[in-house]
């Protein structure tokens, strides 16, 4: 109990007196930065997670080729999800003498489970929520079907063998998907209506859907009960399986959150420990007098704990408030910008966060306060003795542990952790190594003449261990604020001229040989510039290597559908734009005709086929052979048509071809479209431009989110600039005093200090550029599989900061000391 | 049965090696302080009296020999044995005055007896501060208190727990004159009061000669170790 008194009434007083608010308000800083990147983050995920869900209209879809089992809805049910379970198959819709191949969707009421319908009752133009779904007897079609058998609300058409009354024009549906090349206008109605349409018999092409929603967690272990009951033909749909633009862009956002918090927590760490250096060094004193009083080891040991503790209390439960009510504030100004509300902030920040400031204080703090149950009490009598110079490398062991698992923990990924771990190791490795040698350098300089700017220098090696700590301190805060600048930049960049505004928003398809010319006729005609048109032949891989294709080779269950499905084969004389050549090479004009083949490359790995492999295709029943000549990489969330399988000119001759094209339609021009249906009767035409608005809307917020969580990761990195700045503090206002006493003026005295602050400025800043950018090309190129850009001038630019702000701050620090009169500076100190 | 000594020192050494060279600072030292005794160490500078006062009171331990505490031979205890001593038999009054900056005046008196485990260390501190005349600066700050009444509360801090041997180290070498003077008035009164054995370190020698013995140190070896002419208490 004495330990206590004695730990909290020091706390006390020392808080008074100063010293231990620097720890503190780094302590605080450091859990308010994790834990509102923590908040923040865990909402914004859950938020992009929910908005990703609205394309899937649910959190998890089991979808089938047959009627699923009852046991997966029964589960759902016992577990308390909300179910709904859908069909859909493709038919003829029948008005009076024409009729046209529709996607029919029949639902169940309640649906969609996440996001929401919009009908109207016109055409074009801007429509309602719907409440509810068709009413029995009644059904919603889409615009295009709409256009394409002349109907308007209040007419009547033919489904199999039933009769229904077109309710509404169906404007929006979020769960819209599928491979949009094949899609027929939708036509919804409501489940129980499909018997009477007497559709549905054996052998027919329906898939069978059972939507379910809850929160994350049920939802995991849903699906994690899930998976292993799935039977042949039966998948499991999340929003990464379902649209893999969103997962990449979604992956992407969540892999720089996870590295800015885990920056945080480094800065953390490292602000945490330079702040103790001050603290325990004005302890010193104080330990070696309770020594000379007759304190035991044993009681100091306590004393310390208690403090350590009663500060980790203190600073994370305060870090956690403060964190909590950052990110609210954030949220408020983020729920503006994202125009919905972002779900409420679960409790595992705050715990975390808890966890976070008690581990890092007892791992980076306690094993440095521990020194001061060393101090002999004959530091009483001669000052030397116990100063920090006396740290062993192994009280950093904690510290290193702690981070490690800390950085692992919020980075959610070993290859991130082991870089960033590798990255910091060499980074302190060879700022240390610099900063020591500058010391050893400087103490080669001759000692004759002392100029201001050679006193400066001096101090540098006059200090080697706290010249060390600062730089490396310092280096790694610029660090830090180096690499999410740079990285920020290029995944921004990246999202932007992934989707520019005038990416294409239509595809028209089933254009015929003849009809191409008069297509780029209307195009020109009405204004339309960028449309490509390029040849399509649908054909089925059979073999490989002149070995038949068994589908069943093949582990997981994409691999199966990919090889199974009929193949968009196209061909072309130069690669598209947006394609990159991974190996092989591109053929030359002489080589058209020739049977060469351009896969691209995530498919060729997902079949396990490799250059110089020969596929079989089955076109319109001709066998064709074409040997694998080069692999492409193709950027698919760029909304362009693109290929699998592309070969030169003249190979695919003698096979029917259909056209397929891909164009920007600006808004407010739908009508172009109807006159284009109107001239070419055939055509179809796919609007995605709903989809990109969806696709965009997302990519959009997860810039906000990247801006702020970047924001914080700022915060952060003050402080630990901040806490190396008052490391050095007490001991520079000494000097400095004692330089003035010995009459030296201020000005001296000012530059010996922005010389001193220079040199660490410099040293740190040049270090931590070299550093972040290896890290920056490291994370771009390998984690976010974005190209990296060296940034010369962002470089350039934290070189200036850091070699100006650096020696302003020191300045700044004891600028109040220097105006003092030596006389109130020796009493004081 | 015969009463051991307050201190002895026996055939104390104490050397230091500086990059190639061995400095001698104790050779040999060997004296004996009776209970009671009032003792001035005198010396110039480097001559090793901080040295050997910082040995005598378990600060530190000597190259070789040994010291002893009420009979009690500190030199083979551990720095938690040799704390556990201090704690229970010693006082201290430093040059530097050596008050904790974060507590107030009666904070920094109290201290000692709390780690002592005193539970009436609030009324023994108050009894102390009240005696050196400063029971209106209790809840002071070191800053907010001038030199002497700085002194004075390290001394109230040195008498507070009744020790047995009270080491004083140049207490008036801070201090102006007159305000040095009144300090030692001060100290000799409490000690007088409390028959503490004092061992003073001074190169004052006004000072040391208000002791009732004086040890001359030169080149850590004593030259001369006389009784005071003056005895005054």
């Amino acid at each position: 109990m004495m330990a206590f008194s004695l730990a909290w009434r020091q706390l006390r007083s020392q808080w008074a007196a100063g010293e231990v608010r620097v720890l503190l308000v780094a302590l605080i800083l450091a859990v308010t930065a994790t834990t509102s990147v923590g908040f923040f983050t865990d909402r914004i995920q859950s938020s992009l997670q929910s908005q990703g869900n609205l394309l899937l209209g649910a959190d998890l879809v089991i979808s089938a080729d047959h009627a699923l089992a009852a046991k997966y809805r029964t589960e759902a049910m016992r577990r308390q999800l909300k179910t709904i379970q859908t069909l859909e198959f493709p038919s003829m819709v029948v008005n009076g003498d024409s009729s046209q191949l529709a996607e029919i969707k029949a639902v169940e009421a309640g649906f969609p489970l996440r996001g929401d319908l919009t009908v109207s009752q016109q055409l074009h133009g801007a429509g309602s929520i719907a409440k509810g779904i068709p009413a029995a007897g009644k059904v919603w079609i889409e615009p295009r079907l709409a256009n394409l058998l002349s109907l308007k609300p209040g007419d009547t058409i033919e489904v199999g063998e039933a009769n229904f009354t077109v309710d509404a024009i169906l404007q929006r549906e979020p769960s819209r998907g599928g491979d949009m090349f094949s899609i027929a206008p939708r036509l919804m109605m409501n489940v129980a209506d499909v018997p009477a349409t007497k559709l549905i018999q054996f052998g027919s092409r329906v898939r069978y859907q059972l939507l379910v929603a809850a929160d994350r967690e049920s939802i995991a272990d849903f699906s994690a009960w899930a998976k292993p009951q799935l039977a042949r033909g039966e998948r499991l749909e999340d929003i990464s399986s379902a649209r893999p633009e969103m997962k990449s862009a979604l992956e992407k956002a969540q892999q720089f959150l996870g590295l800015s918090a885990m920056v945080g927590v480094i800065l953390a760490m490292v602000a945490m420990f330079l702040a103790s250096l001050p603290y325990v060094q004005k302890s010193l004193d104080t330990y070696a007098l309770m020594r000379c009083f007759g304190a035991p080891k044993q009681l100091i040991v306590r004393i310390l704990l208690w403090q350590t503790l009663l500060l980790a209390l203190v600073g994370s439960v305060i870090g956690c408030l403060l964190g909590f009510f950052a990110q609210q504030g954030l949220a408020v100004l983020a729920g503006k910008l994202f125009l919905e509300k972002l779900p409420e902030p679960s409790l595992v920040p705050a715990v975390a966060g808890l966890l976070a400031g008690f581990a890092t204080m007892l791992a980076v703090v306690w094993p440095h306060l521990l020194r001061l149950s060393e101090v002999p009490a004959l530091r009483i009598l001669r000052r030397d003795l116990g100063d920090s110079d006396t740290a062993n490398w192994t009280s950093f062991i904690p510290a290193v542990v702690v981070l490690a698992a800390l950085v692992l923990w919020q980075a959610g990924n070993i290859k991130l952790a082991g870089a960033a771990l590798l990255t910091l190791s060499v980074l302190i490795l060879v700022t240390g190594l610099l900063a020591l040698y500058a010391g050893k350098l400087l103490s080669r300089l001759p000692t004759g003449s002392i100029g201001a700017w050679k006193l400066g220098l001096a101090g540098l090696k006059r200090r080697p261990l706290m010249a060390t700590a600062q730089v490396v301190g310092i280096s790694l805060g610029l660090m830090a604020l180096i690499l999410l600048a740079l990285v920020r930049g290029d995944l921004l960049q990246n999202w932007q001229s992934s989707l520019p505004a005038d990416a294409p928003n239509r595809f028209v398809i089933n254009i015929q040989p003849t009809q191409i010319q008069g297509v780029k006729e209307f195009f020109t005609e009405v204004g339309i510039t960028n449309a490509e048109v390029f040849p399509m032949v649908r054909g089925r891989l059979v073999a490989v290597n002149h070995q038949p294709l068994n589908t069943k080779q093949y582990q997981d269950e994409r691999s199966q559908r990919l090889a199974e499905r009929e193949f968009n084969l196209s061909w072309a004389a130069d690669m598209q734009s947006d394609n990159q050549l991974e190996s092989g090479k591109w053929w030359q004009p002489g080589e058209h005709g020739k049977p060469m083949l351009s896969l691209e490359k995530g498919l060729a790995e997902s079949l396990q086929l490799k250059l110089g492999d020969t596929l079989t295709y089955d076109i319109a029943g001709t066998r064709l052979d074409l040997p694998i000549t080069s692999l492409r990489k193709v950027e698919w969330d760029t909304m362009r048509a693109n290929f699998f399988a592309v070969t030169p000119p003249g190979v695919l001759d003698e096979f029917a071809a259909s056209y397929i094209t891909s164009f920007h339609l600006p808004l407010g021009k739908e009508e172009t479209l109807n006159q284009l249906i109107r001239r070419f009767s055939n055509l179809t035409v796919i609007d995605v431009a709903a989809l990109m608005q969806q696709v965009r809307g997302i990519m959009t917020k997860m810039t906000y989110a990247v801006e702020y969580v970047f924001g914080f990761s700022l915060l952060a990195g003050l402080a630990v600039l901040y806490a190396a700045l008052v490391a050095t503090r007490e001991e520079r206002v000494r000097e400095a005093t004692l330089l003035r006493v010995l009459g030296a003026s201020r000005l001296q005295v000012t530059l010996a200090i922005l010389a001193e602050f220079f040199c660490i400025g410099l040293i740190a800043a040049v270090v931590a550029s070299l550093a972040a950018n290896a890290m920056a090309y490291y994370v771009s190129v390998h984690l976010l599989s974005i190209p990296y850009r060296f940034n010369v001038q962002l470089s350039l630019l934290a070189l200036l900061l850091s070699v100006l702000m650096v020696p302003l701050a020191a300045w700044l620090g004891i600028r109040g000391f220097l105006n003092q009169s030596p006389r109130a500076l020796l009493q004081s100190i | 049965m015969h009463k051991p000594f307050a201190v002895e020192a026996i055939a104390l050494n104490k050397h230091v090696i500086s990059s190639d060279s061995r400095l001698d600072i104790l050779t040999n030292l060997s004296l004996e302080v009776p209970q009671g005794e009032r003792l001035a160490i005198v010396g110039s500078s480097g001559s090793g009296k901080s040295t050997l006062l910082s040995l005598l009171a378990g600060l530190d331990t000597p190259g070789s020999g040994k010291v002893l505490i009420n009979g009690e031979n500190i030199s083979n205890q551990d720095e938690d044995g040799r704390a556990a001593v201090r704690g229970k038999h010693m006082g201290f009054v430093f040059q530097s005055f050596q008050l904790l900056p974060a507590l107030t005046a009666l904070e920094n008196v109290m201290l000692p007896l709390q780690l002592a485990g005193r539970r009436d260390a609030p009324a023994l501190a108050l009894a102390a501060l009240t005696k050196v005349g400063l029971a209106q600066r209790l809840a002071h700050y070191p800053k907010q208190l001038s030199g002497g009444e700085q002194q004075r509360v390290a001394i109230a801090r040195a008498f507070a727990p009744n020790p047995a041997i009270l080491f004083a180290d140049e207490p008036t070498g801070n201090l102006d004159a007159v305000t040095g003077h009144n300090i030692i008035e001060l100290l000799f009164a409490l000690n007088a009061e409390a028959g503490t054995t004092l061992i003073l370190v001074t190169h004052d020698m006004a000072l040391a000669q208000r002791c009732q013995r004086i040890l001359k140190l030169q080149d850590g070896q004593l030259v001369n170790d006389e009784q005071s002419g003056l005895i005054s208490l």
